[in-house]
Formats: C-alpha cells, structure tokens, sequence
C-alpha cells in the first residue's frame, strides 16, 4: 500500500503528511501529528470526544479520513489557547471543574466554541441541544453548561468593551 | 483500500463502473466511515465526490432547488429561501445526529444508505422530491421513493451516482411538515417518522397532497390513501381521522426494543394528524 501525500493547514499552519486511504483524520492527528488533544471514544460519530472544525464547522474526525484534509482547513483543541493564555472557555471549565477525567473536555470546548461563534448568547436549551453530540460519563452536564454560559457572558463582555474603546478611539481621532 | 478524488462526476462515474472489487461513494461519510471502522465493509475504492462540480451547492432555479450531493444538513439549515420553502424536509435534514454530523451529513447520503427510519427521506418523498442521477450510461432522474429497494439497498446500479436532489419549485399556499417518534429527546433513530406536505386554494381546502411514513415498512412508503383523506377537506376532525386510519392501514412495521409493532402503528395516525395541521397551517390555513 502506498501512501497519500496529504497537504492541508491545521491550526493556521500549513502541514503536509502521508497517511493510508483508511487512515481516519483522528488517526492522522494523533498518530502521524502527535497532536493528542482530540481523543478517540467510540469512533462512530457518536461521543464528540474527537472535534475538530473542518473549514469552520464542526465535525467528528473520526468520520473523516485523513486523506479528505487535503486542502481543507482543519481547527482542532490545540490552536484554542493563544500561547499561555487560556480562550474563556478554558478558563470557565476549570474555574467550574466541568471536568473529571477529562477525555470529553477537548470535544466539549471545540463544540461550545462552535456554538458561541455562531450564537454569542445561547440559552441553556440551546447549549444542551448544541452539546448534545458530546458525552461526557463522570462530571455530568450541569457543570459544563454552566461553564458554557459564564464563558458566554464573559466573552459577550469583553467583545461590548473592544467595541467601545473602538468607538472612543475613533472619536478621539 | 484506493482513495480518489475527482472533480467531474463523469469520471467517479466511470470509476465506480471499473473498478472489480467493492466500491463506495464518500459524501458526507457518516455512515460510511462507520460502517469501514466497525469492519462492516472492506471497500477496495472508495470515491470522494466532494470536488465534483455543485456538489456542495444549493441552487435556486426556475423549476425549483437543486441540491448537490454533497451538501451538509448545517449547510440546508443556513440557508432561509429553501427553509422558507421546504421547512419540513428542512428540519427532517436537521433532525439527523448531533451538531458534529449535521456539519458533514446529506440528505443524498441518508436516501442512499436506504435506512427505512432516515428521517430526511419521507420528507422528500412527500415534497416529491426527484433524484438526479449520473451513471456510465448518462443521466436519469427518478422519484425518491424509488431509490430505496429495501433495508440498505437501492435500485441505483453499478457506477451509478446521484448528482443532486431536485425540489419541486412552490405553488403559492403550500406547506409542508415533518415529525418523528424518538424516546428521548435528541440523538435517536425514528422509532416512527411523518412527512406531510399540502397545497391548499383560496378558502382554505387542501388541494394537493402527499403523505409519507418512515421506520414502519422495509423503506419510506408514500401513502396515497392518507393523501385522499385530507384532500378536498379543511382538515377537520373527520378528515384528521381517515388520514390517521390510512397512515395506520400502510404500517407494516418490525417489533424491536425501539417500538412495538402495535406502538408504531398508533403512532404513525397520531403523527400524521400533528404534521398535518403544521403543514396546514404553513400553507396559511386557519
């Protein structure tokens, strides 16, 4: 079997990999990438442990083979914080502890992520019925939603706040 | 296992007909690469059609919508024109999987994997949807409910690929709705599954029907009788009961721990009478 020479952008980073046509976007990113963030639960699309965004929308990597990623632009749990600093999300689950053993948290944030980019102020039938694709066995999900919505409110805040100096900063010029 | 990727459909068509061993169409991959994973299938081929030309669009034309195979469930729930004009076969699509599978799943893809509890299915067969279909030997279309032939299979024959959905384009006062039967409240397969569209005149009596049921036959059956029932009528209570009763009569369901045989049944009567009186009222009906 020869392998396929893959070139896709993870991350904002171009990459370019080899990987088997069976080989699924799961396997690549933690085999081939060592990029182990994404976890592998029961790899039929059904727990959301593993993702990922594929040219912005989200997506289970491990219905996606690997050889699919050419050209695409794939976001995964690792381009979440900016360096050291933690994304709001990040932050809430541990201020929270929406989180036990942790193998659900990297899918529960790529998810919640999806959902506040496209709805800044979900209410928490929209971050249950937006979450529903990620299981999550020991935490339970009061917290998790609960960490959901205080990420919102601080996020809501924060962008409120940059609109304003914006608008201060253009009236001042 | 072989990988391609062409970006004319003529060519995954004349693949799919070359090639000896087994041979799959990759869209969304929802089911696919589950069935690849789990062991399920040994492919030797598998074609990636996303790259074929309007897979991936949605287009607006005189006689309708055309739906490209490769569109995804979040891709239709984007768009408001055919929300506004299909909203049943709409929330049909979306009802499929959670948020990570609307992002890659189709509706192509859900008629094609012949499940006869696909939830976007008797939506389209009740907006008598058409499929186009590209083979080695040209094009065709056929009517979507006749590309089921049974649990998991279709009457589509080798190296043949639908190219894209067509939705018939609107008659002024028209409406139409889908519901399912699940026990819980997301991430289910339809124990039972209705889809009702309807036109209806100036006064409000429906002129034009379809009805279609899901999960309580071997594939989605159309069910002219229920269609007879409402049509001519207001949907009043009498007529909302001969449309249950004929949704009933169609009912040839298994037993399994989903649902009992006698459940769906009563079930599929009682989600054609909802369903209708949301078409109904999508139409403008009072």
């Amino acid at each position: 079997m020869s392998g396929i020479t893959v070139n896709t952008k993870i991350n904002g980073d171009p990459v370019e990999f080899i990987c088997e046509a069976d080989e699924t976007l799961l396997d690549v990113l933690r085999n081939r990438l060592g990029l182990t963030g994404a976890k592998e639960g029961c790899s039929t699309g059904d727990c959301g442990a593993c993702s990922v965004t594929v040219d912005g929308r989200l997506t289970c990597s491990c219905l996606v083979l690997g050889a699919e990623a050419e050209g695409r632009d794939i976001g995964t749990i690792e381009g979440m914080a900016q360096g050291e600093h933690l994304h709001p999300l990040q932050s809430k689950f541990l201020e929270h502890a929406a989180l036990q053993c942790g193998i659900c948290t990297p899918g529960f944030l790529v998810a919640a992520k999806s959902l506040l980019d496209k709805n800044p102020d979900p209410t928490e039938t929209e971050i249950r019925f937006g979450l529903a694709g990620n299981l999550c066995r020991c935490t339970g999900y009061d917290k998790i939603v609960r960490a959901v919505q205080d990420a919102a409110k601080e996020m809501r805040s924060a962008k409120a706040k940059s609109a304003k100096t914006k608008t201060a900063a253009k009236k001042r010029a | 296992m072989k990988y391609e990727r062409p970006t004319t459909l003529k060519a995954a068509a004349q693949m799919l007909a070359k090639e000896k061993g087994k041979a799959f169409i990759l869209a969304g991959g929802t089911d696919l690469l589950v069935r690849l994973r789990t062991g399920f299938i040994e492919p030797d081929l598998i074609v990636d059609i996303k790259d074929t030309a309007g897979a991936r669009s949605i287009q607006k034309t005189a006689s309708g919508f055309k739906i490209g195979a490769a569109v995804s469930g979040a891709e239709l729930g984007e768009n408001a024109a055919l929300k506004k004009a299909w909203p049943g076969v709409v929330e049909a699509a979306n009802l499929i999987g959670s948020k990570q599978v609307q992002g890659r799943c189709t509706m192509t893809g859900n008629l094609c994997n012949a499940s006869p509890a696909a939830d976007s299915v008797p939506a389209l067969v009740a907006a008598g949807a058409k499929a186009v279909v590209v083979g080695p030997k040209g094009k065709r279309t056929l009517a979507v409910e006749d590309v089921p032939a049974g649990p998991g299979r279709t009457s589509l024959k080798k190296g043949e690929i639908i190219e894209s959905l067509i939705l018939p384009k609107r008659a002024p006062k028209s409406g139409d709705a889908y519901l399912r039967f699940i026990p819980r409240t997301e991430m289910d397969i339809a124990v039972v599954g209705v889809g009702v569209n309807l036109t209806l005149d100036g006064k409000g009596i429906v002129t034009k029907a379809r009805v279609a049921l899901g999960a309580v036959a071997p594939t989605v059956v159309l069910v002219p009788a229920a269609a007879k029932a409402i049509i001519g009528t207001k949907l009043d209570k009498a007529a909302l009961d001969a449309l249950a009763a004929a949704c009933a009569a169609a009912c040839n369901p298994i037993d399994d721990k989903r649902g009992t045989r006698e459940f769906r049944i009563k079930v599929a009567g009682v989600l054609a009478r909802r369903a209708a009186r949301i078409a109904y009222k999508r139409a403008g009906g009072k």
